[in-house]
């Protein structure tokens, strides 16, 4: 294991009965990366999160965390991690000060540290002036900062956060996400989410999972890469004959749209753009259009977890939802 | 870290108006028991003073209390302690726990922690009735622990049973119901067989006879064992209930 390879998860999967709902996941999160997490809704997001924290045993696999076996020593290894579930588990009659000391005594923070881990957690989340308010009278962006500053109070290497933004407004967005990325600079954090704007903002790497299953892992870079696909849009006045323009060297097909544009797709290294502005003047197609292709992540995410491509992808593995059919 | 967990329980118990409903509720209607049964003593004294080896104050006083309080507390223990885990598995706080670094062990017994200190501060509470005799009487103060002793086991054992039902649902009102069912039944278990001569194993199971001859102040180390053994017994269910929710699905 690397030196700041912070969790590594090797083989997971867990069933629920006779559904599977993770099968095989591996990765690893390293010291001062965000980690994104995406998957439709149940495709196992949470529950690998569930898993990663100790709220949930696997059925197979192994979770290491911070050098510390999750299912030999789980008091070590849980005490390197801040998790912040789904819904964050807040006690609705406690103030905020009062809870946030009992989740810093949960977590072995020594007493006389307590009052500082307190007030650095509340500093980094906004959380100053409502300290004495009780939980359950604050409004939900309050109480999904409640959730992160106790996931953080005891400044653990790893933070897990399932689904951090939801059912805030965009300001309070903006802000969490701002906190994530700064999280994201001395811990290690994965983040669970269905935005992917939010992926694309705040995170290093990504992962998408669908069906219990890893179907992408990808730096935010190499995904950058992934989208400059190496396709081309041009449209003419004038168009040519389909053949001429697939006969150029490096253009693997042509395809026509409706609207009178052509899609070319052509090898990564060999970008046809110059040929095709040359013969468009010599030969006086009338081009005015053309632009490099590119797929949003959005386009990526919906390739790898509609039903249609995951069943080609694992053709050899019988799909859960064709196994529950009568 | 099990005293962290016990003290939050305890507190919180104080933050919502049910344990200072409960407190005064039972403080009432045992100092109303309390008081009828003075009278009792206080017609009988002149009889009393003309018999040999006539009850004392504390033998005609006591043991109703404490068998009167050990049947309110019965449908009141339910209810305090219905809320120890599946109010947490509702609100899903649960998670808080099982994420931080504490074993299953440490979260029951903190929990279980909590609830006895709250008996605890009940127990006080009802002792000082008969010990504010002491002003103008003396009291055979063996029988007074012996009973108060009693009590207390029963009262550890209770909350024990208590927690178990509520580590089974997510509903407090069902934890709060078969807790209540549960620790009637074992209350009366003596009924049946009644007429059969000894050895009726069910009666021997009752919690009422392991309880009766503390109050007549006989500390027999069978029956302390009889509710050590109980409370053992439902905490080790409850640590290995909670354990399967991390396990099953």
């Amino acid at each position: 294991m690397s030196h700041n390879t912070l969790v590594e998860i090797r083989n997971l999967s867990r069933f629920y009965g006779a559904l599977q709902a993770v099968r095989d996941v591996s990765f690893t999160i390293r010291q001062g990366e965000v980690l994104g997490f995406l998957g439709p809704n149940g495709a196992g997001k949470t529950t690998t999160m569930q898993i990663i924290s100790g709220n949930l045993a696997p059925s197979g696999g192994s979770v290491t965390i911070a050098g510390h076996d999750l299912l030999e020593d789980p008091r070590a290894a849980k005490s390197q991690i801040g998790y912040l579930p789904e819904q964050p588990p807040l006690y609705r009659e406690l103030t905020v000060d009062e809870y946030l000391d009992y989740c810093a005594a949960l977590n072995h923070v020594p007493r006389a540290q307590r009052l500082q881990a307190r007030d650095n957690a509340k500093e980094r989340c906004g959380l100053h002036g409502v300290g004495r308010r009780l939980i359950g009278n604050l409004s939900k962006g309050f109480q999904q900062r409640v959730g992160i500053a106790q996931a953080i109070i005891h400044l653990p290497p790893v933070v897990i956060l399932d689904e951090p933004t939801v059912g805030l407004d965009p300001i309070q967005i903006r802000e969490i996400r701002a906190l994530i990325r700064e999280l994201g600079k001395e811990h290690g954090v994965i983040l669970s989410t269905h935005i992917l704007p939010e992926v694309q903002a705040t995170c290093d790497r990504v992962q998408i999972i669908n069906k219990g299953e890893l179907v992408l892992n990808e730096s935010i870079e190499g995904l950058e890469h992934h989208m400059k696909s190496a396709s081309l849009t041009v449209a003419f006045h004038r168009p040519p004959a389909q053949e001429s323009l697939e006969k150029l060297p490096g253009v693997k097909s042509v395809r026509p749209e409706k609207d009178g544009r052509m899609h070319i797709f052509h090898e990564a290294e060999q970008n046809p753009t110059d040929i095709i502005l040359r013969l468009a003047v010599d030969k006086n197609w009338g081009l005015y259009e053309i632009r490099p292709g590119r797929l949003s992540l959005e386009q990526i995410f919906m390739e790898l977890t509609t039903d249609a491509a995951a069943d080609d992808v694992h053709a050899h593995a019988p799909a859960i939802t064709a196994e529950l059919t009568p | 870290m099990i005293l962290t967990v016990a003290l939050r329980e305890f507190k919180s118990l104080f933050l919502s108006p049910l344990a200072w409903s409960i407190l005064a509720v039972v403080q009432l209607i045992l100092g109303f028991l309390f008081l009828s049964r003075l009278e009792v003593f206080q017609l009988y004294q002149p009889q009393l003073m003309a018999m040999d080896s006539a009850p004392g104050l504390t033998e005609i006083v006591l043991p109703d209390l404490l068998g009167n309080a050990a049947v309110i507390l019965l449908l009141v223990v339910p209810l305090l302690t219905m809320r120890l885990v599946a109010e947490e598995r509702r609100n899903r706080t649960l998670a808080l726990l099982f994420s931080a670094p504490l074993s299953m062990t440490e979260i029951v017994l903190g929990k279980y922690l909590g609830i006895l200190l709250f008996l605890l501060v009940l127990l006080g509470m009802i002792a000082l009735m008969p010990l504010s005799l002491l002003f103008g009487a003396s009291l055979d103060l063996g029988l007074m622990a012996s009973g108060f002793l009693g009590l207390a086991l029963l009262l550890a054992g209770f909350a024990a049973v208590g927690l178990f039902m509520s580590t089974l649902t997510q509903y407090t009102t069902v934890a709060a119901i078969s807790s209540f069912g549960a620790l009637l039944l074992f209350w009366i278990l003596d009924w049946s067989g009644q007429g059969t001569a000894g050895g009726n194993w069910l009666a021997y199971l009752s919690l009422f006879n392991h309880y009766k001859p503390f109050l007549e102040g006989v500390f027999d180390s069978a029956d302390a064992a009889y509710h050590v053994l109980l409370i053992v017994t439902f905490l080790v269910l409850s640590i290995r209930r909670l354990d399967a929710d991390r396990l099953g699905g």
